[in-house]
């Protein structure tokens, strides 16, 4: 099977191409604000990144980041751009951007919402459907906005007054709140005439760890979620010497640098599989580290071993992972003694799961086995067609920016329902293609390659952070680090565009691509095209870009996957069969209020 | 922004050779050509054809006289020996040189109008003395970088870009290079590195005076209707004899053709080229045969290209001149003064 001339008026394909916002759950426009960062638009690039993903600064600090895996640095040099923190630039040096958000509607359209729990994810859809005119009422069982954002991310990765910032930004768009109202009965809600209900109430319940000497020990045993937010709100202010934190995740590095601030000087992080397979961010375990915490792996706790009712320690066997039969990973008795490991106090860290108490299971409200409401992937809807769950509510623990681009799509599956459509019809986002050429070596995107290896973000001095949980280790790119690293982004979305006519296939595109991209030669089925390019297609998630015949019966094939964006190609083609065109894709958002362009 | 350097970085697989080099390693700084200019082509072709040999770029010496084609050396192997020469004086000034250091490897990069025209008598003597070098001649058939006049192998008949008619009849620089003596002589065509770049490998391999007639469209001069060097035109005429694939010591042949299509010719440093035969009946070793073909092929309108003679038993200007093997200009004043003994007997043996 030849391969069909590749479409490219199908949005998805260009998109791809922009790796990191086709990543990006809410779809950020990436490349576009990191342009406006290098133009010292900070402002611009600040309301590029409220616009999809509500929260920059907040994010810009805390985000799990999956754009940067992804992003096509990192295929052609070391590391890819540092997307997340040239976020947290445009917020740090935006200045008063408050002219620029919307204000509340004038008008009301005569519908009420219901949010329940302030997190990111309720946030948003409030974001999204309060200047459109809907009543929206947010209820959370604590005294203020943000989730777990506020409860349980410590300040010394994101300070207090971001989150009211941010938080704030959003409850002053005509916002009503409930705060410090737990909701216990969903359809008491319902019956107060909410046109819709959107359950953002998180995952709230750290999960235990139930072995001998649990209850003896339960005063120097603490879930660690539960033991965050009383460090975040202020109420435990002090631990133990000696800390041991039992898990991997993101939770047990928070957990472990918490404890390293409030008086733990040996604190240990133990985990159950190797150091590769903890779910952490690499970069958490390299801040705890950092900080003088070893994290010892392989050991599977077995008891909790106390004297006089006080904890003295635990007791761990020691594993080896093995891969059995099917090809799993399973972690087998090392046949080595136990290690006893003496402490004052452990912080479990080892998972996080759903809760939903306040739903009632008679109302129409599928739950599945695993006690989770059965919710579309798609439209957020439960079995209700009322009720919307988003965030960690919909699927289990994520993260912020699933939260809101849950968020988002809940938003509008909120505003269709209550106009009376149907769900199923998302509305197609928006899309802008033009050429960037100003002269015939000239664009209007800075197109010459950096050179730079990525810039680390200066960090507070060790012996200040440790001394005060409040003060924050990272202290952001200044703005000549700024400008250096968004230099390093290849403007992926100022893409390639062909076009058959024109092309006289002189090879001039072939010989300049200094990472061979371009091929002409004889079309095939893609497999096998992709062996005999000029250099071998191996990426499978990269297109390749495929034009129809051309005047030779050859194709001209384009592997997506490394191309550096740099326009040679397009500056080098006699005919202009080649044309650098800026791709914006904006996802659509309920009314799209709050998007400017 | 104008002309910025060619990004440093490249893609993640690109191979190194075995002196541990990348094909990267061999380009040169980015052209100033215009875009689309076949030269830039042959560039790449020589790029790729010196990566895959594994030449030292230190080993190589490129030179050339005055042109687009002649500017072309600045833009590949830029860790190699360059000269730029005068208009035409490329093949005196690459004798010279091969004279004094005969183990460098000599590419002289010409152009239509620097060969066929001023330098005609430079030519000419280079290829009937078997000066050991590639000799390339980009022929676009106008001087390009004078604004296109035609050249001295622009076709009769041919009309320029404002429709002006060439009535002078053009110098095939291929049957002349094959009249004075030239081991090695092929054309190819920009636009075919599939055919060009196991040319230039072979005839960097080759020993005496190696030469191909490069046809290279000119984008900005000679790329339209009318022309006998555009894109077009040589696609639809181009009758190609043969295909090359150029094997090294190394590398073993396995792939099974059909008997009588293909010729295997051992070169003198062992390397092997293997001919796809396409005119089954040519013969790359009958001059006389090749000169008279290629003139019957030239009256019925086609560019034959291909791998056209090589010589299987070839010499060069050392070998004519029984020169030592030392280069001269290793030579030291003990080897080249022979002191007043040996001059007395000299003298003595003429009185
Ligand atoms: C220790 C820790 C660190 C984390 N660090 C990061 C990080 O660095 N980056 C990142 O992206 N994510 C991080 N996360 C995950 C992130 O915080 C969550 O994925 C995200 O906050 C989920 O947002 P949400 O809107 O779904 O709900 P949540 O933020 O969990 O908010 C739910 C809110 O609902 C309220 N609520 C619940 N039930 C009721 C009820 N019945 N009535 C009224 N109110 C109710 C709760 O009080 C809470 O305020 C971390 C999580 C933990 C535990
Ligand atoms: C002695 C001398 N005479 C004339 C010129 C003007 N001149 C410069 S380049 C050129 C012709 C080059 O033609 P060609 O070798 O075909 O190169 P092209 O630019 O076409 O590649 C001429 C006549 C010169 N530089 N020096
Ligand atoms: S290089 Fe820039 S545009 Fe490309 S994926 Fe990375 S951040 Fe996105
Ligand atoms: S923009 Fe063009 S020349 Fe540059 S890397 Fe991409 S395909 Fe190659
Ligand atoms: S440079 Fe332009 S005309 Fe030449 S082969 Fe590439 S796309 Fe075609
Ligand atoms: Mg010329």
């Amino acid at each position: 099977m030849l391969l069909l001339p590749t479409d490219i008026r199908n949005p998805d394909y260009f998109h791809k191409v922009v790796d990191c916002q086709w990543a990006c759950p809410a779809h950020t426009p990436v490349p576009e604000y990191i342009r406006l960062i290098a133009a010292g638009r900070y402002a611009d690039a600040y309301m590029v990144n409220w616009e999809s993903n509500v929260f920059p600064g907040i994010l810009g600090r805390t985000c799990d980041r999956p754009c940067e895996p992804a992003c096509r640095r990192g295929r052609v040099e070391e590391e890819p751009v540092a997307i997340c923190r040239l976020k947290r630039v445009a917020a740090d040096y935006k200045g008063d951007i408050s002219a620029r958000l919307p204000t509340p509607a004038t008008a009301r359209n005569g519908k009420r919402i219901a949010l329940v729990g302030a997190g990111p994810a309720s946030l948003t859809v409030a974001r999204d459907l309060a200047p459109l005119g809907y009543e929206v009422v947010v209820f959370d069982g604590e005294s203020r906005g943000g989730g777990m954002i506020r409860s349980q991310i410590p300040k010394f990765r994101l300070p207090e007054q971001v989150i009211d910032e941010e938080v704030g930004y959003v409850l002053d768009l005509g916002v009503e709140t409930r705060f410090d109202t737990r909701i216990d009965s969903l359809k008491g809600l319902l019956d107060e005439g909410f046109d819709a209900v959107f359950a953002g109430s998180g995952a709230p319940r750290g999960r235990d760890l139930v072995l001998p000497g649990r209850q003896e020990a339960a005063g120097n045993i603490h879930i660690g979620i539960d033991w965050l937010s009383s460090v975040s709100f202020g109420h435990i202010t002090a631990i133990g010497k000696r800390v041991i934190v039992l898990g991997g995740g993101n939770t047990a590095m928070d957990c472990c640098r918490s404890a390293r601030r409030l008086g733990g000087t040996e604190v240990t992080v133990v985990v159950r599989s190797g150091f590769e397979e903890m779910k952490a961010s690499p970069w958490e375990k390299v801040d705890a580290m950092h900080e003088d915490i070893p994290i010892l792996n392989f050991l599977v706790p077995k008891e909790f071993t106390h004297e006089d009712g006080r904890l003295t320690g635990v007791l761990f066997e020691k594993v080896r992972a093995e891969i059995d039969e099917k090809g799993r990973r399973k972690l087998m008795n090392a046949g080595e003694p136990d290690v006893h490991m003496p402490c004052d106090d452990v912080l479990v860290a080892v998972g996080q799961e759903n809760a939903f108490p306040w739903i009632e299971r008679d109302i129409g409200l599928e739950f599945d086995r695993w006690d989770m409401p059965v919710v579309d992937q798609v439209t957020f809807r439960s079995t209700h067609p009322k009720v919307f769950f988003g965030g960690d509510a919909a699927f289990g623990p994520k993260n912020i920016i699933w939260a809101v681009a849950h968020g988002h799509q809940a938003a509008i599956s909120i505003d269709l329902a209550c106009r009376g459509e149907e769900l199923q019809n998302r509305p197609p986002p928006h899309v802008w293609l033009s050429s960037q050429k100003m002269g015939i070596h000239e664009w209007s995107y800075d197109n010459d390659v950096s050179n730079d290896l990525r810039f680390a973000v200066p960090h507070q001095d060790k012996a200040i952070a440790l001394a005060d949980i409040k003060a924050e280790v990272e202290l952001g790119f200044d703005l000549k680090q700024a400008f250096a690293e968004a230099q390093r982004c290849l403007n992926c979305d100022v893409e390639t565009v062909f076009s058959d006519a024109a092309c006289i296939e002189c090879d001039a595109c072939v010989d300049i691509c200094p990472v061979d991209c371009i091929t002409f030669t004889e079309n095939g089925p893609e497999a096998e095209l992709r062996t005999r390019l000029n250099a071998p297609a191996v990426n499978l998630t990269q297109d390749l870009y495929v034009s129809g015949p051309l005047k030779t019966a050859r194709v001209m094939v384009k592997d997506e996957d490394v191309c550096l964006h740099c326009g040679l190609c397009a500056e080098r083609c006699p005919t202009g069969a080649w044309d650098m065109q800026r791709f914006l894709l904006d996802v659509a958002q309920a009314g799209s209020a709050c998007s400017k362009h | 922004m104008t002309f910025l350097p060619k990004p440093k970085l490249h893609h993640p697989g690109l191979a190194a050779n075995t002196l541990g080099f990348t094909r990267r390693d061999y380009e040169g700084t980015i052209s100033t050509l215009c875009a689309g200019c076949g030269h830039d082509s042959i560039s790449a072709a020589i790029v790729h054809a010196c990566f895959e040999l594994d030449l030292p770029p230190h080993r190589i010496a490129k030179l050339s006289g005055i042109g687009c084609s002649s500017k072309t050396p600045t833009y590949f192997l830029g860790n190699s020996h360059g000269f730029n020469s005068v208009h035409g004086r490329m093949p005196s000034v690459l004798t010279g040189a091969n004279l004094a250091n005969r183990e460098l490897i000599y590419l002289g990069v010409s152009g239509d109008g620097d060969s066929a025209s001023i330098g005609l008598g430079q030519f000419a003597h280079a290829m009937r003395r078997g000066v050991n070098m590639v000799y390339i001649v980009e022929n676009n058939g106008v001087y390009g970088l004078t604004k296109g006049q035609f050249s001295a192998t622009s076709d009769k008949g041919a009309k320029s870009k404002r429709g002006v008619v060439n009535n002078d009849e053009a110098i095939d620089l291929v049957s002349m290079a094959m009249q004075l003596g030239a081991g090695f002589v092929a054309r190819s065509f920009s636009g075919d590195k599939g055919q060009l770049v196991p040319l230039i490998q072979a005839a960097l391999t080759h020993q005496g005076a190696a030469f191909i007639d490069c046809i290279s469209p000119c984008v900005a001069f000679n790329n339209h209707v009318g022309s006998t060097k555009s894109f077009d035109y040589v696609r639809e005429h181009n009758e190609a004899v043969n295909y090359l694939d150029f094997i090294t010591e190394r590398e073993e042949i396995t792939v099974d053709y059909a008997p009588g299509s293909v010729e295997v010719v051992k070169q003198h440093d062992g390397s092997l080229l293997r001919l796809r035969k396409i005119a089954g009946d040519y013969d790359v070793h009958d001059r006389a045969a090749a000169i008279s073909f290629l003139q019957h092929r030239r009256a019925s309108g086609e560019i034959v290209t291909g791998l056209l003679y090589v010589d299987q038993e070839p010499d060069d200007l050392h070998g004519y001149m029984n020169t030592v093997s030392t280069p001269f200009n290793e030579l030291v004043e003990a080897d080249l003064c022979p002191g007043s003994a040996a001059l007395d007997k000299l003298n003595a043996a003429l009185r």
